[in-house]
């Protein structure tokens, strides 16, 4: 790893770590949860970049298993204030240490079924066939009349963690700090293990490495389950911070937007993801608050960017510029 | 009775998705793009025919506006960003039309709000026709049929009796090839992407009169249009007639008929419930099966 990159993985977590402490001493509190949002979107987005950037699936659906994670942590917190038994069996719960898993595992299960059946297909069609299964959860979702349908379910309090005041925004900033940082780690381990070099693999030639005697197809679902999963865990956590899910959560919009922000961090950088995410939540910020037009001034800029700055940001600023 | 009006609904709908497929499956076709702001030409045509009908009162102004907007600024939008992109891979190719849809959207809630814009019916189409004895259809609904079908024909003659079909149907094979062969290949990009835009212009006059004109309606049929196109097989203009016809009818009638038939096991608001999610899910569905039956699609248009 250069140098450049070394110094520069560490200034941002240096900066994650801070952040919460320095928008207080700023007198700015409120900026937590914005801080907040950006580390779970970067979650999502880094969960993204391993099967886009490193295996070269370009899904256009991810938000659908980022719904699925948030729709778990919600529908199982409005039984637990019900008192209610889901499907007369399945008792709520507001516990963290049971619905973040259970995010996890059934997006994970989710995307591995998707996954399955989709991965059959590669290029345009596999994008827009990612497409039709994320509009078909997105449309349960809305079908969903118990939970809220079009209008989502509120929900209160924050899932609990023994020995935390999750309602405490600075603490739930450094648990999300935690898994993200946690995911991070764990996620280099893996593209530098033999997993990683295998998925760089399909992305570069699907034949060759049949013809060293791999197959393929099972990396590539291994790679896309577990990218479902993570997005999940990122549902979970969205779902907490803002104490709402709704079927916006799977809208496929909120695909292209998590697509954008790893072309804006850099394809494959897997940290850059979550440079994208800050940056792309910074600027619809900074431009929300300086007009109700802001998206007139976004999409030229996402176009300039694509036509103009090859790379993604991680790439300029690391100095590791790949073609 | 009430059967053959739901099949003539869609019909018409199909209709609408073909123009809009139509455009979308050349260009995806011969240039490699996708295209999300192709929804947005349709958009711009509706603004632009409902803004113009309004103030003229003339049906004819409004198509003519309609339509011209969607194809001068379809073209220009081809020539500033789109060109650019044809050799980028899929991944560029969404993000920088995705920025399209944002710059368009938010375009037209500056020009004309957020209130939904009223689009007049020429009067000379405002009545109904009796199709079957009992059952009247309207008629400004059987001449989008109609248009629809003349367009399916022109079309179909455009691409297999003429030199620019030819030309068409060899880019559509290998645009490579073409160009080696002596052709200005880009003059053809230009003529089939202002073609498109013109198609996707007149879905959207038509669209007009029967649903609401505001912010947003291109992302609606957009995605559907995707679908039409994956199941029809990219660059055949048979498929998305095919896949637009298909998909109309399973939506359509799905939406139609199955709360209803839920009814029959559930309770109604259930059925009402389970029915509106299903169908919205059909056609969905629908492309998945035909995915994984065809991987790629009914009518692949080469290889």
């Amino acid at each position: 790893m250069a140098r450049r990159e070394r110094g520069l993985i560490l200034a941002g977590l240096v900066l994650i770590l801070a952040y919460p402490w320095g928008v207080t001493a700023v007198g700015q509190p409120f900026l937590i949860g914005l801080g907040t949002r950006i580390l779970v979107m970067g979650l999502a987005a880094a969960s993204l970049d391993l099967i886009v950037g490193f295996g070269g699936m370009v899904s256009f659906g991810h938000a659908a298993f980022f719904g699925v994670g948030g729709y778990v942590v919600g529908i199982l917190a409005f039984h637990a204030h019900e008192g209610s038994d889901l499907l007369g069996f399945i008792p709520g719960s507001n516990q963290a240490l049971v619905a973040w898993p259970a995010a996890f595992v059934l997006a994970g299960l989710a995307a591995l079924a998707i996954g399955a059946l989709s991965l059959r297909t590669t290029g345009v069609h596999f994008i827009m066939i990612t497409l039709a299964f994320a509009q078909m959860l997105f449309f349960l979702a809305v079908s969903l009349k118990t939970y809220g349908g079009d209008d989502g379910l509120s929900f209160r309090p924050r899932n609990l963690l023994p020995g935390l005041d999750t309602k405490d925004e600075t603490s739930f900033y450094y648990v999300v700090a935690v898994l993200l940082v946690g995911f991070l780690i764990l996620a280099r381990r893996l593209l530098d293990a033999r997993f990683g070099t295998v998925l760089r693999g399909v992305r570069e030639n699907e034949r060759r490495l049949a013809a060293l005697g791999i197959q393929p197809y099972g990396i590539k679902l291994a790679a896309f389950a577990l990218s479902g999963a993570v997005a999940g865990l990122a549902g979970a956590l969205m779902a907490n911070q803002a104490r709402f899910v709704s079927p916006e959560l799977l809208h496929w919009t909120k695909s292209g937007d998590l697509l954008i922000m790893v072309i804006l961090g850099g394809l494959g950088t897997l940290y850059g993801s979550v440079l994208g995410a800050a940056v792309l939540i910074i600027l619809e910020t900074v431009l929300a608050a300086w007009t109700e037009h802001w998206m007139i001034v976004l999409g030229p800029i996402l176009v300039a960017l694509i036509l103009f700055a090859r790379g993604g940001l991680w790439g300029v600023l690391a100095g590791t510029r790949r073609s | 009775m009430l059967l053959a009006e739901q099949v003539l609904n869609g019909a018409e709908f199909g209709i609408m998705l073909f123009l809009l497929a139509a455009g979308l499956t050349l260009v995806f076709g011969i240039m490699g793009l996708i295209n999300l702001a192709h929804g947005s030409l349709y958009m711009i045509g509706a603004f632009a025919a409902a803004w113009a009908g309004n103030a003229t009162g003339s049906f004819l102004m409004a198509l003519l506006t309609g339509m011209g907007a969607a194809a001068v600024i379809g073209m220009a939008v081809e020539a500033l960003v789109l060109r650019r992109l044809y050799a980028r891979d899929h991944l560029d190719q969404v993000v920088a039309t995705f920025g399209l849809i944002l710059f368009f959207n938010e375009a037209a809630t500056m020009l004309f709000g957020r209130q939904p814009l009223f689009a007049r019916m020429p009067p000379w189409l405002g009545g109904s026709v009796e199709l079957l004895p009992g059952v009247p259809y309207p008629a400004y609904r059987l001449a989008i049929i109609a248009v629809g079908l003349l367009v399916a024909l022109g079309l179909y003659l455009l691409v297999a009796r003429t030199r620019l079909g030819m030309l068409i149907r060899a880019g559509n094979s290998d645009r490579e090839m073409v160009r080696a062969l002596g052709v200005d290949i880009g003059l053809i990009y230009t003529l089939v992407f202002g073609l498109g835009a013109l198609l996707a212009g007149l879905a959207g006059v038509m669209a007009g009169p029967v649903f609401s004109v505001q912010v947003g309606m291109g992302e609606q049929v957009l995605i559907l249009t995707f679908v039409v196109i994956i199941i029809g097989g990219i660059g055949s203009v048979r498929g998305a007639f095919v896949g637009a016809l298909l998909v109309g009818m399973v939506d359509t009638l799905t939406r139609a008929f199955l709360p209803g038939l839920l009814k029959l096991v559930l309770s109604t608001s259930d059925a009402d419930a389970v029915g509106n999610g299903v169908s919205s899910m059909a056609v969905y569905l629908l492309m998945a099966a035909v995915l994984l039956w065809r991987p790629r699609g009914l009518f692949p248009a080469h290889g």
